[in-house]
């Protein structure tokens, strides 16, 4: 069991912490991470499909972290991408048949997108930007994050479309009865108006957040006490923990 | 398998079942490759390449290799391995002979690999009853109308630099609400080619 050796120690949980949060929140996909939006779009048409599928993200992100972070010392640089590949196509396998014993319904609306989680932009980037730098403990943790934080957004796209698609949440009506429901959000066009209108929420999210802090500043400065700067934001819509800890 | 169902299955992958509007394949390079109308147009080539090719290799593989061998779970592995090996031949290509095109895809060109609508051709045309020239005709069909998307939001993109967008919408928020209406647009193709 190596500890994190950096300048101040952080208790493990805190950093085993960390790491999770980071991809619940900070870097979540696809809304603050800008990948991995094609199973986002295809299977969101009901929540229910966004939890398998979600399920299935996590399964396959955390065997693959965690299997990756094993054999990191093992693996040559030149082939370690083939080999991340295989491993996680292996595990998408393992992940594809059991969907099709346990649940063949959901199996049939999620279609082709469990065997597309091989080319899910998510897991071979944590895996080689990730896993294969730090301990199996790390890797778990930032397997789940990662896992849970994308399955939350797919969760809330299949609200919004499920909602308004079929008037139903996780199949129960909850709309009231002389609700028209809009066909389109289950369609492609919802799919894509549905991932804007959010992506653009989130960015409005983002850019007040840092006017607020921005201002704050102002007056730290204007008061002469000396006060750091809780925000760098790199990009459209991203941002940093410092900022999520802010109310 | 007459001339005019070639034709019907051209038009089929790339209008009416699209890759990005209709079949939700290959949105990341469609979003982050759609701002100039050359490095849309260069990414269309090169995806039409990568799809045409490891669609048949696919196909291949899926008749010849993995069903008489009784080995069907192996498709993923062997058909991602397969698009790798084509995309990094790909890679050496370009670099070899338009460093410019080169540098313009930076991170996308190895990304391709990742591009859900490359292998999901693969698995599609594997899952399928086509034979190799059907197989030829869907892969360049889809590869085209995948193009067509990613060329059209270029254009778009390109118009729109000089509009007056919302700050919140900018970016991937825009080229999202775009695709929204260019989907609605292309639905109706649905009704070009009967009941299929």
């Amino acid at each position: 069991m190596s500890a994190v050796s950096t300048g101040r120690e952080p208790s493990k949980l805190r950093t085993l912490g960390t790491d999770f949060l980071r991809g619940v929140w900070t870097e979540s996909s696809p809304f603050r991470l800008m990948i991995a939006f094609c199973p986002a779009l295809a299977v969101t048409t009901a929540v229910v499909n966004g939890l398998a599928m979600g399920a299935a993200v996590i399964f396959v992100l955390v065997g693959t972290n965690v299997m990756v972070s094993a054999i990191r010392k093992i693996v040559p640089r030149e082939v370690r991408i083939p080999v991340y590949t295989i491993i996680i196509a292996t595990f998408v396998t393992i992940a594809d048949l059991v969907l099709a014993a346990t649940v063949p319904q959901v199996h049939k609306v999620l279609g082709l997108f469990v065997p597309l989680i091989v080319v899910n932009c998510i897991i071979l980037g944590r895996a080689e930007a990730w896993a294969s730098h730090v301990p199996v403990d790390r890797a778990l943790a930032d397997g789940f994050g990662y896992g849970i934080g994308y399955t939350i957004s797919l969760v809330m796209i299949g609200i919004v479309r499920e909602l308004l698609g079929s008037g139903s949440l996780l199949g129960h009506p909850v709309m009231p009865p002389g609700f028209v429901t809009w066909r389109v959000m289950l369609q492609p066009p919802g799919a894509f108006l549905t991932m804007g209108a959010i992506v653009g929420l989130f960015n409005l999210g983002s850019r007040l957040a840092k006017e607020r802090a921005a201002r704050r500043l102002e007056r730290a400065r204007g008061s002469g006490a000396g006060v750091t700067a809780a925000t760098t934001g790199t990009g459209a819509g991203a941002s940093t923990a410092g900022l999520s800890l802010s109310n | 398998m007459s001339f005019s169902s070639l034709v019907l299955l051209f038009v089929g992958s790339a209008l009416i079942n699209n890759f990005i509007l209709s079949r939700f394949l290959g949105i990341c390079a469609f979003l982050g490759v759609s701002k100039r109308l050359e490095t849309a147009l260069g990414m269309g080539a090169a995806v039409t390449f990568v799809m045409t090719i490891s669609g048949a290799v696919s196909w291949a593989i899926q008749r010849y290799i993995l069903v008489p061998f009784h080995l069907p779970f192996l498709q993923y592995v062997v058909f991602i391995l397969v698009i790798a090996t084509l995309v990094q031949f790909l890679e050496m290509v370009i670099r070899r002979y338009s460093p410019s095109l080169y540098e313009a895809f930076g991170i996308y060109l190895p990304l391709i690999t990742t591009n859900c609508a490359i292998l999901g051709v693969a698995l599609l045309v594997a899952g399928s009853d086509y034979g190799l020239l059907e197989t030829l005709v869907f892969s360049v069909g889809s590869a085209v109308g995948w193009t067509l998307a990613i060329v059209l939001m270029a254009g778009l993109r390109e118009e729109l630099e000089f509009a007056d967008v919302p700050l919140s919408l900018q970016g991937p928020a825009l080229s999202l609400l775009i695709a929204a209406i260019m989907s609605l647009t292309f639905m109706g193709f649905s009704g070009l080619v009967p009941a299929s």
